[in-house]
């Protein structure tokens, strides 16, 4: 299978150089047979990348331990569930993985692409299979081959490492690789667009499904990690500033602001270059934050072991920053706005505040990121960039794009008038006072949750105001239910009501953020009956009694699990199991260092978080942390809302695309004065 | 005292029965439990100085040496087979002993391991570039925008400027006719 497999990633490879060759020169030329040879590349490699695929799972699922990736990530007893994760669990797999998504996205780029549209395909074709060959090239050259084998047959393997062994992580890689792998077909037809000189709209017709889709996988990849994060690591968060979390977040960033600005060129057919800088820059930043992952050049607790593999991806990043940027200014001349900007106080300008912030936090967690390379660069001196940092410098500027995100639809198209702004604002902007006002009276100090939570306030308004007005309108128009009124009304305007749902989502993330500075915990040694106390930010006071310790066997594991009995205000709640976990191989061996499960009991209101720390001396009596963290249910609510309005956005029909309505205020005035 | 048989069976079962079970939730001391290798490393029962307020705020300043990126305490308190965090935990409760600060701790730990031992370098000298140059980049960008939009408005209201002779002559509208359209179709969804 192993020969199999690399033959496949040989044939690939050959395809991929074949279709780039073809494709740019069958673009450029004008010839039809090149082009069709481009398209047939494309298949052809991602046909190729399947079987090494199938190759890589049959040696999986056979447990041939001969192959070094399946020997270092999996074991005989390892469950089925993550015998499939296997596959991108590693450096050399999740090489293969990412070549093959990349290569199934450029066939359906190519395959469902409208005829409309044909023109950027031999780009396309041409960009995808450079990228892809790029990836394969790392897998044989690198070495970083998932084919490889060993001098010698392991009796098992070493069983894949402990935290990933969780639900969170089978899905939360491929979602983040699902991702940041999309983003290449945008940023190919970008550069199909500028490469054909077709810059009108047409092409980010092309890209729209494909941006929404990038996003929305990159927003449940990480959504997921902060899911995994929480429930796996055990530290009691979901986000540490992490490099790795950082550069991950980048694109997510770069591409929210696009998913605005794009808005302004179909209606207004300006901010041209800017839409395009940004697709470009998505890209380049995925490919800038895969080589920060996987090559330990900032320490991190999700990298990769430091390997070359880092430096292939830096040498092509080094080669496509300077040939996107000469290609991006050569075309320049061709990107003029078609209309200007006629007012500040527009819907315009005030997405232009929202994509200045944006990249601003961008720039700030990229800055940070970097800066400890920086200071050993300048200074020779090593610092650290942790939380603290980053949240002095991140929170202001949140807080101000939560402000931008109920304040953005709230102003007309073109230009707002005065009477029509204070219309617009008594409701969202009583509503924050109110909250805020609720906040004080209730007690709240901290000034950055008051904020958060104040804001939202104000955003839930615009968001309901715009919900009541256009269901309102329906009722009026048609005569329909309301409940039916705003259901058709959802599904006539998704992108807009869709974005609506977005933002609501966004809000109960700000809020259950907040709700982390409320955070308390302890830590205590009990013996079984003894007990602990710990009050809420609520003021609730919960209990917890060490009840007992069990030890029993899993499949693959020694598991060591104490219960802990718990009672909020004297009323008993019920029980948290928290546990040690010894992973063995099939013979029993041990194959990590003891991992830890976290008991937690999630509400509205607060979780319960509890952490077995050990045992003392072997005995019973054992070690905890408590933490009670507020309002952490609502992180996943949020999750939930945000990734259901952007399928709203994203599901197909819905009126008619945003492009026939191009300038609709123009069509407006000509309709008047005709 | 005469005992029965039955008496007898149940008094040996309950001994028994104590003696074999490893311990009885709230009551003596506690057992040992079958295979303490697998439940991590053994631990010591945690002492005053461990769940400290004030050391702990320490601590959360101060970087673990083990490579996780996480702070002492987080670690100490989160990855239970790090042996780096326990032993600088024990550095700075033994620096407290002493007499010292909390600031003369932190102190001592920039001098012994160099600033990356701070979780957020300190606010001085080349740092400072790193706190404030996001925020004066927005900034200066804000003023390139402003800017820019004042430019774009200005040249959109000289071409208004321009084209309003040309079309004063066709209104098939009046001005607040053209308003209470636009306000209309602002009212109107989608």
């Amino acid at each position: 299978m192993t020969l199999l497999g690399n033959l496949a990633l040989w044939l690939a490879f050959l395809m991929g150089l074949w279709g780039a060759v073809t494709g740019f020169a069958g673009g450029l030329q004008g010839r039809t047979d090149l082009q069709r040879s481009a398209r047939q590349a494309v298949f052809a490699m991602f046909a190729a990348l399947v079987v090494a695929v199938i190759c890589l799972e049959v040696a999986i699922f056979q447990h041939d331990f001969n192959v070094a990736y399946v020997a270092g990530r999996t074991s005989r007893n390892l469950p089925t569930f993550y015998l499939w994760s296997a596959l991108y669990s590693g450096q050399e797999g999740s090489l293969l993985f990412w070549a093959t998504v990349l290569s199934l996205f450029a066939t359906l780029a190519q395959v469902l692409t409208s005829a409309r549209h044909r023109a950027y395909l031999p780009f396309v074709a041409a960009v995808t299979c450079v990228v892809a060959a790029f990836f394969i090239s790392v897998m044989l050259f690198a070495p970083a081959n998932p084919f490889a084998r060993l001098p010698y047959t392991p009796v098992d393997g070493a069983g894949m490492n402990p935290q990933l062994q969780n639900p969170g992580m089978v899905f939360h890689p491929p979602m983040l690789y699902l991702g940041y792998i999309s983003i290449t077909i945008p940023f190919a037809f970008a550069i199909a667009a500028l490469m054909s000189k077709k810059l009108d709209v047409d092409w980010l017709v092309a890209i729209r499904k494909w941006t929404l889709l990038s996003w929305l996988f990159l927003s449940i990849g990480l959504l997921i990690g902060m899911w995994w994060a929480y429930v796996e690591l055990g530290w009691g968060g979901y986000w540490a500033w992490d490099p790795v979390e950082n550069v991950a977040l980048l694109p997510w960033l770069t591409m929210t602001a696009f998913l605005h600005s794009v808005m302004i060129q179909e209606k207004r057919g300006m901010l041209k270059k800017w839409n395009l800088a940004l697709i470009l820059s998505s890209w380049l930043l995925s490919i800038f934050g895969t080589f920060i992952t996987r090559s330990g050049v900032i320490a991190s607790v999700h990298s990769f072991t430091q390997s070359n593999v880092g430096y292939f991806f830096l040498g092509f990043l080094l080669l496509a920053v300077p040939a996107t940027f000469v290609l991006y200014a050569k075309r320049l001349p061709l990107l003029e706005a078609e209309s200007t900007l006629e007012s500040m106080v527009s819907r315009e300008a005030s997405f232009l505040f929202n994509n200045l912030l944006f990249l601003g936090i961008a720039f700030s967690v990229l800055w940070g990121t970097m800066f400890p390379i920086l200071s050993e660069w300048v200074k020779g001196t090593k610092v650290t960039v942790g939380p603290p940092f980053f949240n002095q410098v991140n929170i202001p500027l949140g807080l101000a794009l939560l402000a931008l995100t109920g304040i953005g639809p709230l102003i007309a198209w073109r230009r707002a008038s005065i009477p029509n702004l204070r219309r617009q604002f008594a409701v969202p902007a009583t509503s924050g006072v109110f909250v805020l006002l609720i906040l004080l009276v209730a007690g709240m100090r901290d000034f950055g949750a008051l904020m958060a939570i104040a804001l939202g306030g104000f955003v839930m308004g615009t968001v309901t105001q715009e919900f009541a007005r256009g269901t309102s309108a329906r009722h009026r128009q048609y005569g329909e239910p309301l409940a039916l009124a705003a259901l058709r009304l959802v599904g006539r305007n998704r992108r807009r009501y869709g974005g609506y749902i977005v933002h609501t989502g966004m809000v109960l993330l700000f809020v259950a953020f907040a709700g982390m500075a409320f955070k308390t915990e302890t830590q205590a040694t009990l013996r079984p009956g003894e007990s602990v106390t710990l009050r809420s930010p609520y003021g609730h006071v919960y209990t917890f009694t060490h009840v007992s310790v069990s030890q029993y066997d899993a499949l693959n594991r020694r598991v060591t699990a104490a219960l802990v009995e718990v009672s909020r205000d004297g009323k008993h709640m019920g029980r948290l199991k928290t546990e040690k976990r010894q992973h063995v191989d099939a013979l029993g061996r041990n194959t990590f260092e003891p991992s830890t499960e976290v008991g937690i009991r999630s509400g509205l209101r607060e979780d319960l978080y509890v952490v077995l720390g050990g045992l003392v001396n072997g005995t019973e009596q054992a070690v905890y942390r408590f933490t009670i963290n507020p309002l952490v249910w609502w992180v996943w609510a949020g999750g939930y809302v945000l990734v259901f309005g952007g399928l709203i956005v994203l599901w197909p029909g819905g009126g008619p695309p945003a492009v026939r309505r191009t300038q609709a205020g123009y069509a407006v005035k000509l309709e008047a004065r005709t | 005292m005469s005992i029965d048989r039955r008496g007898f069976l149940v008094a040996v079962t309950a001994t028994l029965g104590a003696a074999l079970q490893d311990s009885l939730a709230g009551s003596g001391p506690a057992g040992r439990v079958a295979d303490p290798a697998s439940a991590g490393r053994p631990m010591t029962a945690l002492t005053a100085a461990d769940i400290d307020a004030g050391y702990q705020a320490i601590e959360k300043k101060l970087k673990c040496t083990c490579g996780c990126g996480l702070d002492i305490y987080t670690c100490r308190t989160t990855d239970f087979n790090c042996t780096y965090s326990p032993n600088l935990h024990r550095q700075v409760v033994a620096l407290a002993e002493q007499g010292k600060t909390a600031q003369e701790i932190i102190d001592a730990f920039v001098a012994q391991y160099g600033q990356q031992a701070l979780m957020a370098p300190p606010k001085r000298g080349f740092n400072l570039a790193g706190y404030f140059v996001p925020s004066l980049v927005v900034l200066v960008a804000a003023g390139f925008l402003i800017r820019a939009l004042h430019r774009w408005t200005r040249a959109a209201a000289a071409q208004a400027a321009v084209a309003a002779p040309a079309s004063t002559g066709s209104p098939d509208a009046s001005p607040a006719e053209l308003e209470r359209l636009r306000r209309e179709l602002e009212r109107h969804p989608g």
